[in-house]
C-alpha cells in the first residue's frame, strides 16, 4: 500500500461556465476517507456538472481539483480513473448488449489493461486473467449481483441496473467514489440494501453521494453541502445545515 | 436472452461446422476446378482477408471507414515499387515491408482520425483516402491513372508462387492465419477493450482505459492486415492501379461487410465470398428488350444489400446463426 491520505479528494473554487450561464459557481468540496459528503440541491443546482468537473469528464472555466494530493485539474477522465477515481452515473451508462458478469469483468480489466500496440497481449485470453476475475468477483458480489451474472445488462431491472452501476465503478478499486443519485428510482427494499452496502463501503472509502432522498441522507452523510443555482449555500454537519434558514428556505423546507 | 441487433461475436455450433466444411471444401477445390475458377476463389480469399481486417474496425470498434482501401492498395503498390523489372523479389522481405509501409500509413493517418466521431469519422478517412487516390493517379512517377505492371511474383524459394495452384494454397493459408490471429485478438483484453469502445466509448474512459491509443492500434492492425490483402492482390493480378486505392474500392469492403454479417470476421470472409458471386452473378445479366440489365449490376447490388439490411440486419452469417439457433434449441 503507497501512503494513505486522510483527504484523499480537494476541489477548490471550481467553476463551470456555459456561455452565460454559470453551472458551477466558485464551488470547494473536500472528501475524507472514511467520511460520506452528500451534496444536495433542486434539479439544475449543478450537483451533476460538479461531478463531471471532478472526474474530468468537462474542463473547469476556472479553479483546481487535487486527488491523493496531486494536481489533477485538466487530466483526462481515463487518467483521472486509473489514480483511484470511482464515478456511478446517475442515468444509467452500462454496456447494455454485454451481460452483467462482462460489464463488471470488462470494468475490472481496466486495472490490468496491457499497452494497445503490445503484439503478444493481443493473444492473451482476456477471461483467463485472474487478477480481473477475482476484481470482478468481488465487486459483483459486493453489489449483490452474483446470481445475475449471466443476464443482458439492457434486459436487466432498473434496480439491477443501478446495482451494476455501484459493481462497475467498485471493479476499478478506487479509493474516491462519486456516487450520482445511486437510489434513484429504486424500491424500499432495493434502496436500503443500497444504503447498507454504501455504509459497509464507507470506512475504506472518500465518498460524494449526490442525492435526492432526503432520509438517506441523514442517515448516511457525513457532511452536507446545497447547492442551489450552481452556489454552495451551505455546507458542513448535516445537523448544523439542517437548522440553517437559508436552506430551510431553499430546499429542506419544501420537504419537511 | 440475446441482443438481436449486436454484432455476432459467437456462433452456433452448427453453423462452426458448416463453416469447418466450407474450408475442407475450400482446401479441395483446386483438385477440381479449372485454373480460371482457381484464380477467381483465390481473388475471393485475397478480398476475404481485407473485409476481416475492415471488420476489425467496423463489427468490432464501430469505427466505420470510408477509406480502408488506401491501405489496400498501398501495399500492391509497395510490392510494384520494390519489385526490379528484370528479376523476381523476395516474399521474405517484400511482404513484411509492404505491410509495414500499409501500417505506417494508417498509423500516421490514425493518429489524426481516431479523435473523430461518427459522420465526421467517417468523412475524414474518406477524404484521406482521396489524397492518397489522387497522389498516385495525378503522379506520373506513381504510376499515375494508369497504374504499373508487376512483371514477377514474389520469389519464396520453398515454394513456387508463378504456380497456380500453390499461390491459392498460400491465399488460404494466410486467410486462415489473419482468421485464427483476429478471432484469438477478439477475445483477448485488447479485444474486448475495442467491443466496450463500440457499446459505449464515454463509459470505458470514465473506467480508466486509454480509447485513443486503443482505437490508434486497431485502425494501423487494420491497416496492415489490408495491406497484406493488398500485397496478394497485387501478386496475382500483376498489375497495381489507383481504382485500388479508390472509393469503390473502399465502399464495396463495406458492403462485403456488411453482406456476411459484422463483428466475427467469419461474416467477412462470407461476405467477401458472396460480393464477389453476386458481382459476377449481376454483371452476367442478359439484354431485355434493349435495356442491359448486366451493365446496371450496381443497381442490382444495391438493392440487394438494402433488402438484406432490413430482412437480416446481421448479415447472411446472422440470418444462418439466427435459423440454427432455433433449431438446436428446439430440439432441447
Amino acid at each position: 500500500m503507497s501512503k494513505t491520505y486522510d483527504l484523499l479528494l480537494s476541489a477548490h473554487k471550481v467553476t463551470k461556465r456555459f456561455g452565460g450561464l454559470t453551472a458551477v459557481n466558485e464551488v470547494s468540496v473536500d472528501l475524507k476517507l472514511g467520511q460520506i459528503h452528500a451534496v444536495i440541491g433542486p434539479n439544475g443546482a449543478g450537483k451533476s456538472t460538479l461531478a463531471n468537473l471532478l472526474t474530468g469528464d468537462m474542463p473547469a472555466s476556472s479553479g483546481h481539483v487535487t486527488l491523493k494530493g496531486q494536481d489533477i485539474t485538466g487530466w483526462t477522465p481515463e487518467k483521472i480513473s486509473r489514480n483511484g477515481l470511482g464515478r456511478s452515473y446517475q442515468k444509467t451508462n452500462i454496456f447494455r448488449s454485454f451481460t452483467v458478469w462482462d460489464n463488471v469483468r470488462l470494468s475490472a480489466q481496466s486495472r490490468s489493461q496491457p499497452m494497445p500496440f503490445n503484439p503478444l497481449a493481443w493473444l492473451q485470453n482476456a477471461d483467463a486473467m485472474q487478477d480481473v476475475n477475482q476484481r470482478a468477483e468481488r465487486a459483483i458480489e459486493l453489489a449483490g449481483l452474483k446470481d445475475r451474472r449471466h443476464a443482458l445488462a439492457g434486459a436487466a431491472s432498473h434496480g439491477e441496473q443501478r446495482q451494476l452501476e455501484i459493481a462497475m465503478t467498485l471493479a476499478t478499486e478506487p479509493q474516491v467514489l462519486l456516487l450520482d443519485e445511486p437510489l434513484a428510482g429504486m424500491g424500499v427494499a432495493e434502496a436500503d440494501s443500497m444504503v447498507q452496502l454504501l455504509l459497509r463501503l464507507k470506512s475504506s472509502h472518500a465518498m460524494m453521494l449526490v442525492e435526492h432522498d432526503i432520509d438517506a441522507i441523514f442517515t448516511l452523510a457525513d457532511q452536507l453541502t446545497v447547492m442551489v443555482n450552481g452556489t454552495v449555500i451551505a455546507s458542513g454537519l448535516p445537523s448544523a445545515v439542517r437548522a440553517d434558514s437559508s436552506v430551510q428556505a431553499a430546499y429542506l423546507g419544501e420537504d419537511h | 436472452m440475446s441482443d438481436t441487433r449486436a454484432p455476432l461475436e459467437t456462433l452456433p455450433r452448427s453453423l462452426n461446422i458448416l463453416l469447418a466444411l466450407a474450408l475442407l471444401t475450400l482446401a479441395a477445390f483446386p483438385f477440381v476446378g479449372t485454373d480460371y475458377y482457381l484464380q477467381v476463389v483465390t481473388r475471393m480469399m485475397i478480398l476475404a482477408i481485407f473485409a476481416m481486417s475492415l471488420d476489425l474496425l467496423q463489427g468490432v470498434t464501430g469505427l466505420v471507414s470510408l477509406g480502408h482501401a488506401a491501405y489496400f492498395g498501398v501495399a500492391g503498390y509497395a510490392l510494384a515499387f520494390f519489385t526490379p523489372a528484370g528479376e523476381p523479389i523476395s516474399l521474405w522481405w517484400s511482404l513484411p515491408a509492404a505491410v509495414g509501409v500499409s501500417a505506417l500509413l494508417a498509423l500516421i493517418i490514425g493518429f489524426l482520425v481516431v479523435r473523430t466521431h461518427g459522420i465526421y469519422f467517417i468523412m475524414v478517412t474518406m477524404a484521406f483516402s482521396q489524397m492518397v487516390f489522387y497522389a498516385f493517379f495525378d503522379n506520373k512517377a506513381l504510376g499515375g491513372s494508369d497504374g504499373v505492371y508487376i512483371n514477377f511474383k514474389p520469389e519464396a524459394m520453398l515454394f513456387d508462387l508463378e504456380n497456380k495452384t500453390t499461390f491459392y494454397f498460400f491465399t488460404l493459408a494466410m486467410m486462415l492465419v489473419v482468421y485464427l490471429f483476429l478471432r484469438r485478438l477478439l477475445w483477448s483484453p485488447f479485444g474486448r477493450a475495442l467491443s466496450g469502445i463500440r457499446v459505449n466509448e464515454h463509459r470505458m474512459r470514465a473506467l480508466g482505459f486509454g480509447t485513443f491509443g486503443h482505437k490508434l492500434a486497431a485502425f494501423t492492425l487494420a491497416g496492415a492486415l489490408a495491406g497484406l490483402a493488398g500485397y496478394l492482390w497485387g501478386a496475382q493480378s500483376g498489375y497495381v492501379n489507383p481504382e485500388l486505392l479508390g472509393f469503390h474500392m473502399s465502399a464495396h469492403v463495406i458492403m462485403m461487410v456488411i453482406l456476411g454479417g459484422m463483428g466475427n470476421f467469419a461474416g467477412a470472409i462470407v461476405g467477401a465470398f458472396s460480393f464477389e458471386y453476386l458481382l459476377h452473378l449481376f454483371k452476367d445479366l442478359p439484354e431485355i428488350a434493349g435495356f442491359h440489365l448486366g451493365k446496371h449490376w450496381q443497381l442490382w447490388m444495391g438493392l440487394f444489400i438494402v433488402a438484406l439490411v432490413i430482412l437480416a440486419p446481421r448479415g447472411i452469417l446472422g440470418l444462418f446463426a439466427t435459423l440454427l439457433k432455433s433449431k438446436e434449441t428446439g430440439h432441447e
